[in-house]
C-alpha cells in the first residue's frame, strides 16, 4: 500500500510535485531576498566593482556549463523514468548529475581557497560578505540536492518510486537557475 | 511531462550553451549596455528556458505559475521598500551616518586594505 502523500492529488497533480513547489517558492524567498540585496547595495556602492574585479569570470563560467551539463543528464533522467520506464537508465543519468555536482564544488574549492589566500575573505569587504553568503548558501543546496539525488538513484535503479526522479529534478533545475543569475551578478559585473 | 523526445533537451542545452558563451564575450567589449544585456538579458532567457524545457512550467496547473508569481513579487516589494534606504546617502531631511569600524575586526583584516576601507567608507552605514 502506497503513502497518502503519493496518491492523493487533490490539487490536480501528484502531491510531492506540489511540495517541491512549495519547497521552490520558499527558496525564491530566500535567494532573492539576498540577491535583491546585493543588487541595491552594488548600484549603491560602484566602488564595489573593484572587489567584484577579483572574482575570475572564467572560473564561473566553466561551473555554470558545469551546472547547466548537469541539469541535460537530470531532464534525461526524468524523460528515461517517465516515458521509458527505465529505472536503471535513469539511476545512470541521475549519477552523471551527482557527477556535475561534485565537479561544481570542487571547482568552487579550488576557486575559494585561491581567494581566501589572497586575502578576499568573508569579513574583507561587504561585497566578498555577499559573494560568501550567497554562493555558500547555493553550494549547501547543490550538496542536498546531491545527497537526495543518491538516495532517489538506490531507488530508480531497482525500479522503484522513479517519480521521485522528477521531483529531484525540479529542484536540481531550480539550483542551476539560481546560479545562472549569481553568475552574472558576481562574475560578470565588474 | 510533455512529450519530447530527448534530443529536444540536448537543443535545449546547446542553447542554453550558446547563450553562456555570448553572455561570456559580450561584457569583454567593455560597453555597458552590451554587457547589461548580454549578462543579465541573457540570464533572463537561459532561467526561462530551463524552467519551462527542464522544469516543464508551462505543463504545470495554473496556480503552480501564480505561487512562484507571488514569490517573485514580495521580492520586487521588498527591493521597492527597501532600496532607497540602502542606494541613497541622503534625502529629505535625513542623512546616512558614516560608521567607523573599530575594535578587533578593524585591526585583524586592517592589513589587507580592503577592511579599512569599509570601516571609514559612507556607503556601509547603519541607520
Amino acid at each position: 500500500m502506497r503513502p497518502i502523500a503519493n496518491t492523493r492529488t487533490a490539487a490536480g497533480i501528484p502531491t510531492g510535485r506540489l511540495a517541491v513547489w512549495w519547497v521552490l517558492a520558499s527558496e525564491i524567498v530566500i535567494f532573492g531576498g539576498i540577491l535583491m540585496s546585493y543588487v541595491m547595495h552594488r548600484i549603491g556602492n560602484p566602488d564595489w566593482a573593484e572587489q567584484a574585479a577579483g572574482t575570475n569570470m572564467w572560473i564561473g563560467g566553466f561551473n555554470t556549463f558545469v551546472l547547466l551539463t548537469s541539469s541535460l543528464s537530470a531532464v534525461l533522467a526524468h524523460h528515461a523514468a517517465e516515458t521509458e520506464g527505465n529505472g536503471p537508465k535513469a539511476a545512470k543519468l541521475l549519477g552523471l548529475t551527482i557527477f556535475g555536482g561534485g565537479v561544481f564544488l570542487c571547482v568552487k574549492a579550488f576557486e575559494w581557497t585561491h581567494e581566501i589566500t589572497h586575502g578576499m575573505t568573508i569579513q574583507s569587504h561587504p561585497f566578498w560578505s555577499f559573494y560568501y553568503t550567497a554562493a555558500g548558501i547555493h553550494a549547501s543546496h547543490v550538496i542536498a540536492g546531491m545527497v537526495l539525488m543518491a538516495f532517489v538513484a538506490r531507488d530508480a535503479a531497482k525500479g522503484l518510486e522513479l517519480h521521485r526522479v522528477e521531483l529531484v529534478g525540479i529542484y536540481w533545475h531550480f539550483v542551476d537557475i539560481v546560479w545562472i543569475f549569481l553568475f552574472p551578478l558576481l562574475y560578470i559585473a565588474k | 511531462m510533455a512529450d519530447h523526445g530527448s534530443q529536444h533537451y540536448v537543443k535545449i542545452w546547446g542553447t542554453l550553451v550558446v547563450l553562456l558563451v555570448i553572455s561570456i564575450l559580450g561584457p569583454l567589449l567593455g560597453h555597458p549596455v552590451v554587457t547589461l544585456i548580454t549578462a543579465f538579458g541573457i540570464a533572463l532567457v537561459k532561467a526561462y528556458l530551463v524552467a519551462r524545457n527542464f522544469m516543464h512550467l508551462n505543463v504545470q496547473p495554473g496556480f503552480v505559475g501564480y505561487l512562484l508569481s507571488t514569490c517573485l513579487v514580495f521580492m520586487l516589494l521588498f527591493f521597492a521598500g527597501s532600496s532607497p534606504d540602502v542606494m541613497k546617502k541622503e534625502g529629505d531631511n535625513w542623512r546616512k551616518p558614516t560608521v567607523v569600524v573599530t575594535g578587533p575586526l578593524h585591526h585583524e583584516a586592517g592589513g589587507h586594505g580592503a577592511a579599512a576601507e569599509h570601516g571609514a567608507g559612507e556607503s556601509h552605514t547603519s541607520h
